[in-house]
């Protein structure tokens, strides 16, 4: 499988993934020890990808989406940007309602429910 | 031309802006003195109204897609619309300290 093909299977089968530099317990970049703060705070599971131990995904991650820097964050299947985006939509409260709606998409209706 | 220059130069003539600042922050990483690495970027204009970020973060990534495909490897974006730069009293997030991976 090509490494584009990789990064569309991850990207589509995780609700919210981060393509980092690092892992978010051991990040190797302050942009991407950023956002994958700012997505941890959000209190829900989230995939990661560390781009350190992948050259092929390295190399081709830029193409996939047309983003020429890491961190990229994606939820639902959509890149919704890199750090500054993140942690601008962290502060606003847009990512954590984002990431809560993709991993939980019952939860709007949960009030409801027995 | 430094790149810094450069940087500067593209998007004043691609947008006008209203506000533009460019920052050379490579001093801030792990590279050599008088590096071209890593900035900050922070362009105020009113082309940014009803726009999301991300269409934002394009347009810039679009007019620096020179740069941004070899010589620079970090570009922090901020990207603001003349009300929004107004209500944060001009003031935009510090960037980050490295922290060490990856010079590729």
């Amino acid at each position: 499988m090509s490494a584009l093909d990789r990064i569309d299977q991850a990207v589509k089968s995780n609700p919210v993934i981060i393509f980092m530099k690092g892992t978010p317990q051991m990040p190797q970049c302050g942009f991407s020890s950023r956002a994958s703060q700012a997505l941890m705070a959000c209190g829900e599971e989230f995939a990661y990808v560390n781009v350190l131990g992948d050259p092929e995904i390295f190399q081709d991650l830029p193409q996939y989406a047309n983003w020429p820097t890491f961190p990229q964050v994606y939820i639902n299947g959509e890149l919704i940007g890199g750090c500054d985006i993140t942690l601008e939509m962290y502060q606003n409260g847009e990512l954590q309602k984002m990431v809560k709606e993709a991993v939980k998409p019952d939860a709007a209706t949960e009030g409801d429910a027995a | 031309m430094t790149i810094q220059t450069q940087i500067e130069q593209k998007i004043q003539q691609a947008m006008q802006p209203d506000f533009l600042e460019v920052l050379n922050e490579s001093h801030m990483h792990n590279v050599p003195p008088g590096s071209e690495s890593h900035f900050k970027v922070t362009v105020v204009s009113a082309q940014f109204n009803g726009k999301m970020l991300i269409a934002r973060h394009r347009q810039i990534n679009g007019i620096l897609a020179e740069e941004l495909n070899g010589k620079i490897h970090a570009l922090a974006l901020h990207t603001l619309t003349p009300e929004e730069h107004f209500a944060k009293g001009g003031k935009v997030a510090e960037s980050p300290l490295c922290m060490g991976g990856g010079k590729a």
